[in-house]
Parts: C-alpha cells; sequence; structure tokens
C-alpha cells in the first residue's frame, strides 16, 4: 500500500513571509553497503532527488546519498508573494517517482 | 496514629518495594533529547506514517464479512483506554491476549479475513493507531482475579536468569537500571510506548519483537510468537509498569 | 597468527559497512571542488550536529546561516559531507527564488565517530563552512 508522507504545509501564509515546510516520507533508504543473511549485497535503494517548488519556479531542492536515514525527513522554509500551488516531488532508484500538492493561497 | 507515624510507616513501606515501584521511569526519560524530540512532534515522529496507514486501515471493509473495523468500533477515537489495559486475560481462552492478538481475532473471528502477519507494517499501523488512542492514559492492566497467576508466571520470567549470559531481565532493568551499558542508559524496560519507532531497526516494532532482541541478547531461546508465556510476560511488564503514561506510538534509540 | 588475534580481527571487519571508508582528504578534495580550488573560509554558516550520538542510524542535522551573513548576500546551495561514512557526500541542498529563512534541517546517517562538514556557497560565488565532530556510541543492545 503507497503510504503518504507526512507533510507539514500552511494553507494560507502572509504575502512575503517566511513559512516552514515539513516532510517525513517512508522509505527505507537502503544504503547499498549491507548484506543480507545469506552474505549477499542487499542493493542500492535510496530517494535521490527531492524537488519544492510553485507554479514552476523553485522553492528548494536537494540530492541525497545514502547517508540521508530512513523515513528521510526535510525541514525548509519558502516565502511567496502570491498565491500558487506547492508541488513536492521525489524519484529514487527503482525510478518510483512521487508527489504531493497543496494549493497555498497568500492573504 | 499521628502524622509522624504515617510518614514513618510510608517510609518503611517504600524502602521495602523494589526500586523500579519507588520511582517509574519511562524510557522516554532515559533517551537522549534528539530521540525525545522526535517522540515529542508527531510531525517528526516517524510513527505517525504507520498511524496514518492504520487510519486507512480502520476503515477498509475486508473479509468475507465485508466489514471494517469503524462498521463495529465506530471512530477510532472510541477506542480510548483499551490499549491502556491490554494485555488482558481472556477467560473464554485461558491465557492472555496481546493487542496484536486481540486485533487479528476481530480480522479472523468477527471479520473473515486472514490474520495480519507479526510485525507487517498493517498490524503495526492498526495498533499504533489504537495506542495513540490512550495516550496520556496511565497503564492500568487487570491483575486481579484469573489474571493473577499469569501476571506471577510472567513474573517468575522475569526473574529467571536464562542464556548463556546466565542474566534475567530483572538484573539489567530492575537492579542495574539507570546505569550504564556502553553508551547507553539502561531503562526499566517498561512497555509503554510500544508499538515503538526504533532508530536501532530503522523501522517500527512491537513489544514482542523487542522482547526477541533481548532473549537474543542474553544467548537464551526467545519466546515464540504464539507462546502462552510471551502473553503472561507481556502482562506481568504492564503490571509493572502500572501508573505510567500510555506514549504509543513512541521513539526509541 | 594467533587465534585470539585473529578473531579479534575478524570481529572488527564484521562491523565495518561494505567498501572502504571516506578519508578527510575525500572530503577537502570535494570542498576544493565547490570553491574552486580554494579552501573555503570558516564563519557565515552553522552546523548543528549533536556531538554525542545515542544511535548513528538518525541523527538530525540543521544547517542555517549566522548572524555574519551581510543582508544582501544570497545562499544558493549547502554541501553537507562526512569524512568517516563510507562515501563523504552526504546531501546537497539548492536553494530556490522563492525560498525563506535560510536553514535546512534532516536526519543523517554516521557510520562512527568522525567530522561533519557543511559548505554554504553564495550567489556571488564565496563559499563558507562550519564543521563538528562528532562521536558516535554504540548502542549496548544491537539487534
Amino acid at each position: 500500500m503507497a503510504v503518504k508522507p507526512l507533510l507539514s504545509v500552511p494553507r494560507e501564509v502572509k504575502a512575503g513571509v517566511p513559512f516552514e515546510v515539513r516532510i517525513l516520507i517512508q522509505h527505507p533508504m537502503e544504503t547499498g553497503f549491507r548484506r543480507d543473511a545469506v552474505g549477499g549485497v542487499i542493493a542500492r535503494d535510496i530517494i535521490h532527488t527531492f524537488e519544492c517548488s510553485v507554479d514552476g519556479e523553485e522553492v528548494f531542492a536537494a540530492r541525497l546519498e545514502p547517508a540521508i536515514a530512513a523515513k528521510p525527513y526535510l525541514a525548509f522554509s519558502a516565502r511567496l508573494e502570491r498565491s500558487g500551488t506547492m508541488l513536492l516531488r521525489w524519484v529514487d532508484d527503482h525510478g518510483v517517482e512521487a508527489q504531493e500538492r497543496v494549493d497555498i493561497r497568500v492573504v | 496514629m499521628s502524622t509522624s507515624a504515617w510518614c514513618r510507616a510510608l517510609v518503611l513501606l517504600l524502602a521495602a518495594l523494589p526500586a523500579a515501584a519507588q520511582e517509574r521511569r519511562s524510557g522516554y526519560d532515559d533517551a537522549g533529547p534528539q530521540v525525545r524530540a522526535m517522540q515529542d512532534d508527531d510531525m517528526a515522529n516517524p510513527a505517525f506514517l504507520w498511524v496514518q496507514q492504520g487510519e486507512v486501515l480502520w476503515e477498509r471493509r475486508v473479509g468475507e464479512a465485508g466489514k471494517s473495523c469503524a462498521d463495529c468500533h465506530g471512530a477510532v477515537s472510541e477506542m480510548r483506554g483499551v490499549a491502556a489495559r491490554f494485555p488482558e486475560f481472556d477467560a473464554a481462552r485461558g491465557r492472555v491476549v496481546t493487542l496484536e492478538q486481540r486485533v487479528n481475532v476481530c480480522r479472523t473471528d468477527f471479520q473473515g479475513a486472514p490474520a495480519l502477519a507479526p510485525e507487517s507494517d498493517a498490524l503495526l499501523g492498526i495498533t499504533a493507531l489504537v495506542g495513540l488512542q490512550s495516550r496520556g492514559m496511565p497503564v492500568a492492566v487487570e491483575v486481579s482475579g484469573a489474571a493473577a497467576e499469569a501476571v506471577a508466571r510472567g513474573e517468575a520470567f522475569f526473574r529467571l536468569r536464562q542464556g548463556q549470559l546466565n542474566l534475567s531481565c530483572a538484573q539489567c532493568h530492575d537492579q542495574l537500571a539507570g546505569q550504564s551499558l556502553a553508551g547507553s542508559r539502561i531503562p526499566q524496560g517498561h512497555p509503554n510506548g510500544y508499538p515503538i519507532y526504533r532508530l536501532e531497526w530503522q523501522g517500527m516494532g512491537s513489544l514482542h519483537r523487542r522482547l526477541r532482541a533481548c532473549l537474543v541478547g542474553v544467548r537464551a531461546e526467545p519466546l515464540g510468537r504464539d507462546d502462552a508465556l510471551l502473553g503472561d510476560l507481556e502482562l506481568y511488564l504492564a503490571a509493572r509498569a502500572a501508573g505510567l503514561k500510555v506514549e504509543t506510538p513512541g521513539v526509541r534509540p | 597468527m594467533r587465534r585470539r588475534s585473529f578473531v579479534v580481527m575478524a570481529g572488527a571487519a564484521a562491523m565495518l559497512p561494505l567498501g572502504a571508508r571516506a578519508k578527510p582528504e575525500e572530503v577537502e578534495a570535494l570542498v576544493r571542488a565547490i570553491t574552486g580550488g580554494v579552501p573555503a573560509r570558516p564563519g557565515r554558516v552553522k552546523l548543528d550536529v549533536p556531538e554525542l550520538v545515542e544511535n548513528g542510524n538518525t541523527v538530525g542535522l540543521t544547517v542555517s546561516l549566522g548572524e555574519d551573513v551581510p543582508k544582501d548576500a544570497v545562499l544558493t546551495d549547502i554541501h553537507v559531507f562526512a569524512d568517516g561514512n563510507p562515501r563523504p557526500g552526504v546531501v546537497h541542498f539548492r536553494f530556490g527564488k522563492l525560498a525563506g529563512v535560510p536553514k535546512v534541517a534532516t536526519r543523517v546517517r554516521l557510520a562512527t565517530s568522525q567530522t561533519v562538514t557543511a559548505v554554504a556557497v553564495f550567489a556571488d560565488g564565496s563559499c563558507w563552512t562550519d564543521q563538528v565532530g562528532v562521536l558516535v556510541t554504540w548502542s549496548a543492545c544491537l539487534d
């Protein structure tokens, strides 16, 4: 079952005032450095790319390495002058792409 | 009796109790600031990924009966207090039933669905969700009547020296609790946060998974998932933790 | 080789992850690749990571800017490196046009006690760094 991330984004913000975005994603972030019970290498499977934008304009992006903990957590800040749709998008080593959209109203 | 005589009697009584009974400390109190911060903030606690999954499953109709948890129990908030009194002695079955086992009784007997696999995300999700409803309530299991013998069996197991290291649970978690072992403070070993997100596991696990790791740690034979003694031990641990607040879903190192 | 020393070495090898451990020189080389050959200056960026870690699997890490940053300085990138992990790279953050407060928090893995380095890159091309030495303890009850 696809598990939704824990996502904290305000639905209403003030123009030009920074606000925090937090996300916690269900992903093992398998490092590729571990071995299984019979000695085989467990293949690397990490979320390597994370991007956050509003109506195509970049807020924040991250290139993640295996050194990012399981259930990756990111907290960053954004600042908007006008209302828009925030897109949070991430891709893992299996090519699995997930995204969340949040409409944010600037008041 | 005068006030000072009462005080003296109370002091004598407290001195007679084992250390753990005098001041119960949750494993939360022995964890570092980072671990506590993760548990304090539901948005930062990875266990809520499982809680969220549990919320979906609570409403999902399954099995031959086509019933969801909600169809019988209503909103999950109706489960407030349930986890605080689990595990419980089930007179009809003549054994202790843990919350995980109770969820699977619902699955097989009332929903007509296969039991959820031990340590599966689904079972952890539902038990975390149900446990969360009792968060902040004191652990208060039934220990009288038919349960008393089970508690006694659990306590006997807790005090039994076993394994190649020849250690009992009590030696570490009663007598040496609060002292250091390698880089960690030895906790009193209370079950009030389960299921937990454990950094060591990089995942979620039940109390059974933790107990299994303890027993393997002292090189003893772990208790099987369906061993009645496991229920006895979990019941004794809950009785021993009486009054501590439920923290489910907890975070531990 | 005497039996006992062999057992000790085998045990130590089993603890290591696959592959070699990163070296401080590797981190230095990666930092120089960002700065264009010059060493990054200490200052302006602040790396918060606990100096004593209970479990290296999940370590909270925050990077923010110090009070010595000029008001008009624009942060574009932050790189984080760890010289004792199997690979030195930890994460690279990029801050876009709609970025708010120049601060980001995540959780990292630290395989052992080591030095963590953050490098902040500003729009004017200047690079600033902060380092923290972290002591990673092992839990007594691994499983």
